[in-house]
């Protein structure tokens, strides 16, 4: 069964019967099969799924990261797909931010200049209003001048999410960004995830298996074998776990 | 971008530290090679002006044939003293003195031995009173012709005071002199640059330095006052005509400063090829640690590309931090180099007998090539690993991928093609087809030889690494680290290769002398027909020479059947200058040699006639009874008829003239001969009686022909000795290499060190572990330097079997110490990055992200 997504022409990021085979022969492994997915602006999509059911390969897939075997892929405008280097390299720059499980942060620059590396590698001046309203947002102000090694994990990535949102990207995509802390730790920079896409209109697809993490955003799609199997609206984190318990029946039964 | 770079390199000194330690020993050389240079040469224009301060025009004749320095002895052409009369004659000339000067004035020491110089030279001239530059510390200048005046160099190193006798040897043998009167130099000096004076009278010096009375070899011309040196120069030309080289104090200066240079850069071009070798050594240091770098750095590097950086931005990265590192490196090698250059000047100006100095000085050419080299070398170096970079996938940064370990199939195609590319160059270029380019063709293959072979190391490293490590892995931790220094051959590999270098150079030139050595000692003990050898040491372009009257002393001593003396010069024969022997014997010197005739007689040479051997008889085109004029350096040119060609020897060849012929020769005394003793005569019989004959003779001993042969072959090993010391540098460089990759890797593997200390490995096998890491690739990389290295020697002395290199010999103890030291090398190599691993604290290591 295929969800049915909405079309909306404030499509931020979409996917269309896109196909993504690892391998050849005995060894091939088909990541994903035909998914069809939009994005909508200024919306928190989370993607969820059982270990090995395509969700990080999406991801990658749709933030440029990995080449699709077939299909299609476009953020905004700007197809993806067939673009090159330079071109992977200046949708990047312009119109993607990335939150990663890792944090990621260079532990030779300090906060502030973790925030800013985007803009600076892009060559591009910070506007100073919206660089102190997302300092303020994720609350770091008295921090700029840390290096990661001497904040906390939560502090870290509140830094990895300012560095993202420096740049008002398109679409920021988080890669099981609360993976690495604690619930409270989470729960705040989720919490300011939230903020960041019900104020700022930041549009942000976040892969997690938590479902306490997917309840925060507006929206869930589930993918299982590849393939986008259901979708919750407004979803809650009890409606969340009752949807993965039944597809971890389904793919029990399916077995 | 830059800054996170900048940031990048500065919290990680240790490795900015190691990988520019080899930039840093490379420019010094380079640089300290030019200030070496630099400030020598400054020196001797001190001393040139000085030694020209009192001339304005200086008047010479053009001398007979041009000689050069490096190929044999100079000597000034004489003129007869009425030039003088002309000279002074000329308006406008306020002075003019007639010098009677050349080199070749050897005064024997209070000890009986000659005073060597070692380059500059021992002037024997008239005295012609002080001067600006010359003034008298005791004593008076010569008044009879058994009176002389040296120099305070001289009296200092022979000890000798006025009222000494002293023996000088000159163009004549042995003759006495009573010292009265030493003199010294404007500034308080003893010498010029260390040079010998010793100041006889006008009659005597020109007998004696220039070997006919009434000749000067040189005049200084004083302007009168207001008169331009330049048009004195003109006008004095004019007046003299042909024949005279009529120059300003000022342009003679200039010459001599000139010429010194020349023998300067020589030296200079030497310094520079070693590091030339120690910078290319560095290269693979370099390529290394920016590949382990960046290795190492996959997930930050990822990250920048995720978040924006193009590829040229990741390789600017990597770039910027190569300039920053060659920057930094160039800087200290450049100070080092001027200290280097400092120490080498004093030690240079300490050896040549007292030198003195102008100021250290930092040429231009110093800086110049210090940043360029430093700055080319690094960046060359860090182009691969920065493209490996910019390879990085974005995605790299969310994922935990294990770089694949990649083929080796390309890498080790490359290295063939590589390698039979440097084979064929060198093929080339040893057979000789490659003309006036052979130099540069061999050195080319070589190091394409070395690019190649380096290329191929993975590929050959792994069933080596794994053989050499069961060596050295009896235990556990041995195991383990056997198992470390095979699991990236990469690595081991170019870690290994940059030791190859300099132990394959050391190894190919042991086994090309070493070659050398054997086969001229088995060609010499089967040619030489002599027991007793009369020569000497040759210390400068000056052979050393010997009475002549010993010949036939000699060969009236019982018990020896033949002699036959050696003389020998550059002359001038038809249109090509060419070395030309002149011997007592011909006849002797035809058994004692076992020459053979292949045209005309070879036993007997009358007055203008000479032989000459196969091989220059048939390059030239002549046959007996051809006639050519021969100029010598002395005299004028005569005609010659070839009498007779005798079968070329590797020991004896070329041109063959009676002993007549050798009163013009530069050195008119022999300078060899050899005794062919009666039979029945004994060899301890005999000796003692030359030794008595050669008494004042002190230049030149005698000695049977095994010590002989010794004597003549010493020069190899002491070859051998200067260019392993130097190549010792291009080792050193490799060593840190091995340091660098195992700090690097003991770095990268912290969380695994954690993980063995945890489970039970004890400080003592961590250790252990890292060291037989070291020894395996340090071992490793001199047995690929050893063979390699002998390779290339045996292609040489194949090469070289035409010229006389008929045996091959492998310099088996060499190799066996270089594996030795090698070993040696791993084990001290290992001590620091050892060190750190034990040091590691477990939970942090367990912990670390």
């Amino acid at each position: 069964m295929t969800a049915t997504v909405a079309q909306d022409s404030q499509t931020a990021a979409r996917a269309s019967d896109v196909w993504k085979v690892y391998g050849s022969g005995e060894a091939q492994v088909v990541a994903l099969r035909g998914v069809n997915a939009e994005f909508e602006r200024a919306r928190f999509t989370a993607i969820m799924g059982p270990s090995g059911s395509g969700k990080s390969t999406l991801m990658h897939c749709l933030a440029g990261l990995d080449s699709v075997t077939r299909g299609t892929i476009h953020i905004g405008d700007t197809a993806v797909t067939g673009l090159g280097d330079a071109g992977l390299t200046k949708l990047r720059r312009d119109k993607v931010g990335f939150i990663f499980q890792q944090f990621n942060l260079l532990p030779t620059l300090t906060a502030q200049e973790n925030i800013l590396l985007p803009l600076s590698i892009a060559g591009r001046k910070a506007d100073p209003e919206w660089l102190d309203t997302v300092i303020d947002t994720v609350g770091l102000r008295d921090r700029l001048n840390h290096r990661p090694a001497q904040l906390s994990g939560g502090q870290q990535q509140r830094v990895a999410c300012a560095r993202a949102l420096a740049s008002r990207p398109d679409v920021i995509f988080a890669d099981e960004p609360t993976g690495n802390l604690d619930s409270r730790a989470g729960a705040e920079v989720l919490g300011f995830l939230r903020r960041s896409v019900a104020e700022y209109q930041q549009t942000i697809v976040m892969v997690t298996h938590d479902p306490v993490a997917a309840s925060y955003a507006g929206r869930v799609i589930f993918l299982a074998d590849g393939e986008i199997v259901s979708e919750l609206v407004e979803p809650t984190p009890d409606t969340v776990l009752d949807t993965m318990k039944k597809l971890d029946g389904l793919s029990e039964a399916g077995h | 971008m830059l800054r996170a770079t900048l940031k990048s390199l500065l919290a990680r000194k240790l490795r900015l530290i190691l990988s520019g330690l080899a930039v840093v020993l490379g420019v010094m050389f380079v640089s300290g090679a030019f200030v070496l240079t630099d400030t020598l040469g400054r020196s001797f224009d001190t001393i040139f002006s000085d030694a020209y301060v009192g001339t304005d025009v200086g008047v010479s004749a053009k001398p007979k044939i041009d000689v050069n320095e490096m190929e044999g002895m100079p000597v000034a052409a004489t003129f007869p003293a009425a030039t003088l009369d002309k000279v002074k004659a000329v308006p406008g000339v306020a002075s003019a003195t007639g010098l009677a000067m050349a080199d070749g004035a050897r005064v024997i020491g209070s000890n009986g031995k000659v005073l060597t110089s070692f380059g500059p030279p021992q002037m024997g001239s008239n005295w012609i009173g002080e001067s600006g530059l010359v003034t008298l510390r005791e004593g008076s200048g010569p008044t009879a012709d058994d009176q002389v005046a040296i120099n305070a160099g001289v009296a200092e190193a022979a000890k000798l005071s006025v009222g000494d006798r002293v023996g000088v040897l000159t163009l004549q043998p042995k003759r006495e002199f009573t010292v009265v009167g030493i003199f010294g130099y404007s500034g308080d000096r003893d010498s010029l640059g260390g040079a010998q004076e010793v100041a006889f009278t006008e009659r005597a010096a020109q007998e004696l330095m220039l070997g006919q009375p009434g000749v000067f070899s040189e005049l200084t011309v004083k302007a009168a006052d207001g008169v331009d040196p330049a048009a004195l120069r003109d006008d004095i030309a004019t007046a003299l005509g042909d024949g005279y080289v009529v120059k300003t104090g000022e342009q003679l200066s200039d010459d001599a400063s000139a010429g010194m240079k020349e023998g300067l850069a020589f030296f200079n071009n030497i310094l520079l090829g070693f590091a030339g070798v120690a910078l290319f050594v560095g290269i693979f240091l370099i390529l290394n640690t920016f590949s382990i770098i960046v290795a190492q750095r996959t997930r930050e590097l990822a990250l920048l590309r995720a978040i924006g950086a193009g590829r040229r931005q990741v390789i600017g990265s990597v770039l910027v931090e190569a300039v920053v590192i060659g920057l930094v490196a160039s800087v200290l090698g450049l100070a080092a180099g001027i200290g280097i250059g400092a120490l080498l000047a004093y030690v240079f100006g300490q050896s040549v007998g007292g030198l003195q100095l102008a100021g250290i000085g930092v040429p231009a050419s110093a800086v110049i090539s210090s940043f360029v080299v430093g700055l080319l070398v690094t960046v060359v170096a860090a182009v691969l690993p920065a493209l490996r970079a910019s390879r990085i996938p974005p995605v790299a940064a969310m994922q935990d991928i294990a770089t694949p370990d990649r083929p080796l199939t390309k890498i080790s195609a490359a290295g063939a093609v590589v390698s039979a590319l440097g084979g064929t160059l060198l093929a080339l270029g040893l057979s000789g087809s490659s003309g006036d380019n052979t130099l540069w063709t061999i050195l080319g293959g070589v190091l394409l030889c070395f690019v190649g072979v380096a290329l191929l190391t993975p590929l050959i490293s792994r069933p080596v690494v794994s053989l050499l490590g069961r060596l050295f892995a009896w235990s556990v931790p041995g195991k383990l680290g056997r198992l470390n220094s095979g699991r990236n051959p990469r690595r081991t590999a170019i870690t290994a290769a940059a030791l190859m270098v300099g132990i394959a150079l050391v190894t190919g030139v042991t086994v090309i002398l070493d070659s050398a050595k054997s086969s001229i000692t088995a060609l010499a003990e089967d040619t030489i027909q002599a027991e007793l050898v009369i020569s000497g040491a040759q210390t400068g372009p000056r052979p050393p020479s010997f009475d002549p009257a010993v010949l036939q002393k000699a060969a009236e001593l019982p018990g020896v059947a033949m002699v036959a003396g050696l003389y020998g010069d550059r002359a001038q024969i038809g249109d090509k200058q060419a070395w030309i022997t002149a011997t007592s014997d011909v006849a002797a010197l035809r058994q004692i040699y076992r020459a053979t005739p292949t045209a005309g007689s070879i036993d007997s040479l009358g007055p203008n006639q000479l032989l000459v051997d196969s091989d220059t008889a048939k390059e030239r085109g002549l046959a007996v009874g051809d006639t050519m004029p021969v100029q010598l350096s002395r005299g004028d040119a005569q005609t010659y008829t070839l009498t007779g060609i005798y079968a070329k020897s590797d020991l004896f060849n070329g041109f063959l003239v009676p002993a007549s012929a050798a009163t013009n020769f530069a050195v008119p005394q022999p300078i060899q001969a050899y005794l062919q003793l009666a039979p029945g005569a004994s060899v301890d019989q005999v000796m003692p009686k030359v030794e008595t004959l050669l008494a004042d003779s002190p230049e030149v001993s005698v000695a049977d022909r095994a010590d002989f042969i010794d004597q003549q072959t010493s020069q190899f090993d002491q070859l051998l000795t200067m260019i392993q010391v130097l190549l010792a540098l291009a080792i050193l460089i490799a060593v840190l290499g091995i340091v660098n990759t195992l700090a690097l890797s003991v770095l990268e593997r912290t969380r695994e060190l954690g993980l063995l200390r945890a489970i039970g490995l004890r400080r003592a096998q961590t250790m252990r572990m890292i060291t037989v890491e070291a020894v395996v690739i340090s071992v490793f990389g001199a047995l690929l330097g050893v063979v390699v290295g002998t390779g290339l020697g045996a292609a040489v002395v194949r090469a070289l079997r035409e010229d006389g290199i008929t045996q091959l010999v492998l310099p088996w103890t060499e190799m066996g110490v270089f594996l030795g030291l090698a070993a040696v090398v791993g084990v001290v190599a290992a001590v620091l990055p050892a060190i750190r691993a034990a040091r590691l604290n477990v939970l942090g290591a367990i912990a670390h992200e």
